[in-house]
């Protein structure tokens, strides 16, 4: 990897400060993503804020309405999390299909999204479910967060310090693992939220996660795998490589939308 | 159970102690690797070492103008760049290919300059164009950045298949059409003779697809010069230490022998692709006098995809003939062998004489032709990897006979059995002579331990659950035990390929074992000592293994084609005769009787018919301290040495069953249940030998559900690193039922025939046949991934019959 | 150079270091703790697992300087003297291993398994944790055995479970 100049902040404000510095500089929460670009000399940020000292950014808390998972929670924390578990079970379900141990016991739930690898898993959770992504600057949608591959709204030098989930009433992640990396080929998260019904897909995007909207309308009225025998998402626009061509990940999107529909119905 | 006890195998020898031959002793060696006390390549420390770096050519085909590296020679860090001119002004030589095959018409293989760093062209992407010395990994990293090399591009071929063509751009001056031989083996006209007589023909058109070996450690290379005596020390990631030592010496003229030594320390797995000599370990080597400090080279994984040669790559047309009964009339190959940009060192002869010869298969086939053609392409130099030639040959035989037992509508088992060979020894049309073996036993005993009679009850469950299941068989035969060196010698080889042994008894009666052989996973520091504890009678923890030094062992010719028990073990017991010979002699001054009333029997030496006897550790000492006897009658010591030629291959062979489950909505193919039974001969360990089958059928699944090199049509290899080329994990594979029959090998003292590729030969039929079983289509290439699958059910309209 | 502290195998080691220092190769090459390994470069083999305080992580995608203050085990610290940890035990016992290369980090990935999910370990979840261990020789399917052995040994080896058995 290139050089760059190491900072370990010991608080949020240090931290942002510190971004707001250095041209190029970047923060590092589990670093599972960020480090292997590094080495293969990918990125090449000239300071690196270190955020795993940074104190307060690791709650996790149920209320009645939402979950509110801090931005440094490790993906183990997640999986294994009771508030979880208890709150929103297809959420800790995700968090245990993301890499392997290893990586899961470094890798955060804020750096993930801040990262939005295409292929990741956690923006169908946050799109799906509706989250608020809460930064040191502002409160953001989902909708609104992710802005392309590899790119969020996220400012130089802002910071994500937790996600609160809404509590949907049924959930489901279905995810079909590209064979050698095992990120998503295509992963589908459902919600059934009290209002609405959202279909999140990641993996397949040519630009990033995104909603379907015709299954979303079809699983309004009715939330059954049978709403969305005969829809299907069209191939254009759709990623396309030597694992999965684009007609192959708009099957896959179909396949595995019913399977979590199933699945979220129990 | 998983598995079933392969500890079937008796020897006539003692076979009595918990650590002698057929026991499943538990390895000397894992307790430092259990502990992270191994000692690979890369934990070599030596004092001032400098780290090498390679710049590899990011095009596949391009001249090089001009290489601009004066900048970088100046970077920090850097102590030199290193460039194939650089290599050229040290009068080193190329790297070459020891086996010369012919073509048809008499000429010799076009085998093209292949020297360490390019000079005038690249001809892959990963080819190395210059070499940097620097104090640091990064440093040298930096500089080679900065290297500017000025390329004119060419046009590039990848595809065998096009290689030819007349619109192919032509890769190598000295082989017009990029073709390298066009070989041909058996009898042409008998074949011709034979399709004409045929009530039918199964033809099939078949992609071996094409590998990375993949060894969890990467090559790695450590170089010292020392200027005192103007000599080098090699620490590599070998196979053979040996063979490199010779092929440095004598063909690229590093050094003479005798100051070169070759160190192969721990090695993490080769399956082949530590057995060649490589650029690296050449660079390296001159580099460390050049800077006069040891040079190290250790590999990336992502560099390894295009630093280490490939496998297989096989395109292949073939057909079968068949009488009115079912009987095998004839059978006619033709492939074509993709060689890569530059022949690697046993590349010529994998896909003749390991695959042509075994295409007989277990069956009495009155006539066989198979023609190759060799061709360079813009890609990775493509050599043995774990089967070698035999993989690819019993793909191509155990696909036609599913294939022809469905299209006769026969039991593809019953099929097998009426064609197996029967009486031994059985002379095929393709060179080997088998010498011994029971088909229908293997076939049998795998059937009955796969349920393959409750096949039909196990598919309409699945069929229940919107599943498509199938079966499928691979009745395999590979030649192993590699092999009688005149021989090979005849064939092209430019090798003996015999073994040595050298067994050391020091005066208090403990044992080294020298050997040529070489242990990089296969427990030869536990097996070699089975058998001289169960010969001498003596604890096994009173011997050790030495291996994979130059300076310790004196020759040897190293580990690959199951060669190592077979071979390396029969010279081991040709020592231990002579060691036992001499130590009689030594008994009957000891014990004052005549040589001839001298038995030897559980570590003693007794004098028949009294009680009289010394042990072995006694004897040892007396022939050490020598009071017992003159000098004039018998020389003081116990040490001999042997070199073992084998009279024959070995003929290892077996029937794996596999069924499969697969998910039409997806394509995802479920291994549901994989059953292997191996007529490895006797066997020295059962534990040892069916972790070799485990991990050879993993990698042979590999190749039929998961492992692919792809390059684009600008020849970019697309799956350069483990996220995007397949690699079979834990989660991929089910639980293995391994088990053995016996028909002792009668062409080696042991009667072994050797167990290390099995799988890997089988186990891609075996699958293939399953899956073409479950989707009801032959047109199914390897490997069956979940798009590959996916898109042959859309084509065959299943999906929606399924759904 | 920025200076790092941390614990390793109850060892407190301390050191300058190039600021892109790989844990790894702080382990490796600084400390010349040779038995954890590198088998790849996308955090996939697994064959460098260690454990940072008290968990399984891949060293070789984390920083040396991350690790300033931090408790790290490798595999050189498993067993106890010239006793091998039960774990070690059941890979020796079971033919978990053949080249060695990847064992260590499938040793330390095995105790993190333990950790999480007991000592009754099935097959299938042996096999969905070891999603980030990969081994070329074994076909794993000793490997699994050996986890699932070492397992249920280090149930009757842990004295904390023995005292509640009591």
């Amino acid at each position: 990897m290139y050089d760059f100049t190491y900072h370990r902040a010991s608080g949020l404000r240090q931290a942002t400060n510190l971004l707001a510095k250095h041209e190029d500089a970047k923060p590092i929460a589990g670093g599972q993503s960020l480090l292997p670009m590094m080495k293969f000399r990918l990125a090449s940020p000239s300071n690196l804020v270190d955020l795993n000292a940074v104190e307060g950014l690791n709650g996790i808390e149920l209320t009645s309405r939402a979950l509110v998972i801090g931005a440094m929670a490790r993906h183990a924390e997640v999986h294994v999390s009771p508030q979880v578990q208890q709150g929103i079970p297809a959420l800790a379900a995700l968090a245990g299909m993301i890499g392997d141990p290893a990586v899961r016991h470094r890798g955060t739930l804020g750096g993930s999204l801040a990262n939005n690898d295409p292929t990741a898993d956690y923006p169908a959770a946050a799109l799906a479910l509706g989250a608020t992504i809460v930064t040191t600057k502002r409160k953001i949608p989902a909708d609104e967060f992710f802005a392309g591959l590899f790119e969020t709204v996220l400012e130089p030098d802002e910071l994500i310090t937790k996600v609160s989930f809404p509590l949907p009433k049924k959930a489901a992640y279905q995810k079909f693992r590209n064979p050698a990396s095992r990120y998503a080929i295509v992963g589908v998260f459902v919600a059934k939220r009290p209002a609405e019904v959202r279909v999140a897909v990641t993996g397949a995007g040519a630009s990033g996660a995104f909603r379907v909207p015709a299954f979303e309308e079809a699983l309004q009225k009715r939330f059954h795998p049978k709403s969305l025998e005969g829809l299907s998402v069209p191939a254009e626009g759709l990623a396309s490589d030597i694992h999965a061509s684009a007609e192959y990940r708009a099957h896959l999107i179909g396949v595995m939308a019913r399977r979590a529909v199933a699945a979220a119905n129990g | 159970m998983s598995t079933s006890g392969a500890g079937t195998s008796g020897t006539g020898t003692s076979g009595t102690t918990a650590t002698g031959i057929g026991a499943p002793v538990r390895r000397k060696e894992d307790f430092r690797f259990v502990t992270g006390n191994g000692r690979y390549t890369a934990d070599i420390d030596r004092p001032g070492q400098v780290c090498l770096h390679f710049l590899r050519s990011t095009h596949a085909h391009a001249r090089i103008v001009r290489i601009q590296a004066g900048h970088a020679s100046r970077m920090p860090g850097v102590l030199a760049v290193i460039t194939g001119q650089d290599l050229a002004a040290d009068k080193l030589g190329p790297l070459v290919c020891g086996w010369m095959i012919h073509s048809t018409d008499g000429s010799p293989m076009k085998m093209a300059p292949h020297p360490a760093l390019t000079v005038d062209a690249v001809r892959y992407v990963g080819e190395p164009v210059a070499a940097v010395i620097a104090q640091t990994p990064e440093q040298a990293r930096d500089a080679a950045e900065a290297i500017i090399v000025d390329y004119e591009e060419l046009p590039a071929v990848v595809d065998p298949a096009a290689a030819q063509g007349p619109d192919a751009p032509l890769i190598h001056a000295v082989a017009p059409n990029n073709t390298i031989f066009h070989w041909q083996l058996g009898d042409a006209a008998a074949v011709a003779d034979a399709f004409a007589r045929a009530a039918s023909v199964t033809s099939i058109d078949l992609v071996n697809n094409r590998l990375v070996p993949n060894a969890i450690e990467p090559r790695g290379a450590l170089a010292e010069w020392d200027p005192g005596s103007d000599s080098y020390t090699l620490w590599n990631t070998s196979q053979n230490p040996h063979v490199a030592r010779l092929v440095l010496s004598a063909f690229v003229g590093v050094a003479p022998e005798h100051r070169l030594r070759v160190v192969a320390p721990d090695v993490g797995g080769g399956f082949g692709s530590k057995i060649f000599i490589y650029a690296e370990e050449v660079v390296a080597l001159a580099a460390a006098k050049r800077v006069r400090r040891p040079v190290r080279w250790i590999c990336d994984r992502s560099e390894a995809f295009v630093a280490d040669a490939h496998g297989r790559d096989h395109v292949t047309h073939a057909q079968m003939a068949f009488d009115r009964d079912g009987r095998i009339l004839g059978l006619r190959v033709k492939t074509i062998a993709n060689l890569g940009a530059y022949m690697s060192t046993f590349s010529s002869s994998i896909p003749t004489y390991l695959y042509a010869t075994l295409l007989s298969g277990q069956y009495a086939i009155p006539a066989i032709h198979c023609a190759v053609d060799a061709v360079y392409t813009n890609t990775v130099p493509v050599d043995a990897y774990r089967g070698a030639g035999r993989p690819e040959a019993t793909y191509v035989i155990e696909r036609l006979m599913e294939v022809s037992a469905r299209r006769l509508g026969v039991d593809p088992a019953e099929l097998r059995r009426k064609n197996f060979v029967q009486t031994f020894p059985h002379q095929t049309p393709v060179i080997m002579s088998y010498d011994c073996g029971d088909y229908a036993a293997s076939l049998d005993k795998a059937l009955a331990l796969a349920d393959y009679q409750g096949f039909g009850a196990r598919r309409r469950e699945s069929e229940a659950r919107g599943r498509l299941r199938g079966i499928g068989l691979s009745a395999y035969i590979e030649a192993c035990g590699i092999a009688p060196s005149q021989a090979v010698g005849s064939l092209g080889a430019g090798v003996g390929l015999w073994e040595s042994a050298e067994v050391r008894v020091n005066p208090t009666g403990t044992v080294e074992v020298l050997t040529g052989s070489h242990s990089h996973g296969q427990g030869h520091e536990t097996t070699f000592a089975q058998l001289v504890s169960d010969r001498l009678g003596i604890p096994i923890d009173t011997i050790s293994v030495v291996h994979g030094d130059t300076d310790k062992v004196q020759f040897g010719m190293g580990t690959y084609g199951s060669r190592s028990g077979a071979v390396g073990m029969s010279a081991i017991v040709k020592a231990l005769d002579k060691v036992e010979a001499k130590a009689r002699k030594v008994a009957a001054h000891m014990l004052e009787a005549s040589e001839a009333d001298i038995v030897f029997e559980n570590g003693a030496f007794k004098v028949a018919g009294t009680d009289r006897a010394a042990t072995f550790g006694e004897v040892a000492l007396n022939a050490y301290i020598a009071h017992k006897f003159s000098g004039a009658e018998l020389e003081p010591g116990l040490k001999e040495g042997a070199f073992y030629d084998p009279v024959n291959f070995t003929f290892p062979a077996g029937c794996h069953v596999c069924e499969v489950e697969i998910d039409p909505e997806t394509g995802r193919v479920a291994i549901e249940r994989f059953t292997a039974v191996d007529d490895f001969g006797n066997i020295i360990n059962p534990m040892i030998v069916e972790g070799q089958v485990h991990g050879g059928i993993a990698q042979g699944i590999g190749q039929a559900l998961m492992e692919q090199a792809v390059y684009d049509d600008s020849g970019q290899l697309v799956t350069g690193s483990y996220n995007d080329y397949v690699m079979p994990r834990a989660v991929d594979l089910p639980p293995l039922v391994v088990d053995t029959t016996v028909t002792p090998c009668p062409g080696n003292p042991l009667g072994i025939k050797g167990c290390g590729e099995a799988g890997a030969i089988a186990a891609p039929a075996a699958v293939m046949n399953a899956v073409t079983d479950a989707l009801g289509t032959e047109e199914v290439p390897m490997p069956a991934n979940p798009l590959t699958v996916w898109r042959v059910l859309q084509k065959a309209g299943r999906l929606q019959a399924a759904e | 150079m920025p200076v790092v502290s941390m614990t390793v195998n109850g060892n407190p080691v301390r050191a300058e270091v190039d600021v892109r220092t790989l844990l790894v190769q702080f382990l490796r090459e600084t400390l010349r703790l040779t038995g954890t390994h590198v088998g790849c470069d996308t955090s996939q083999c697994g064959a460098c697992v260690v454990h940072v305080n008290g968990v399984a992580v891949k060293s070789c995608t984390m920083l040396a300087v991350q690790a300033e203050g931090a408790e790290v085990l490798t595999i050189e610290g498993v067993a106890r003297g010239d006793a091998l940890h039960p774990m070690q035990e059941a890979f020796r016992q079971n033919h978990g291993l053949q080249c060695g290369y990847c064992t260590p980090g499938m040793i330390m990935t095995a105790l993190d398994i333990v950790r999480r999910k007991g000592h009754e370990l099935d097959d299938r979840t042996i096999r969905e944790e070891l999603e980030g261990n990969l081994c070329r020789c074994t076909g794993y399917h000793n490997i699994v055995k050996s986890i699932a052995a070492g397992a249920r040994a280090m149930a009757g080896d842990d004295p904390a479970r023995q005292q509640a058995a009591e």
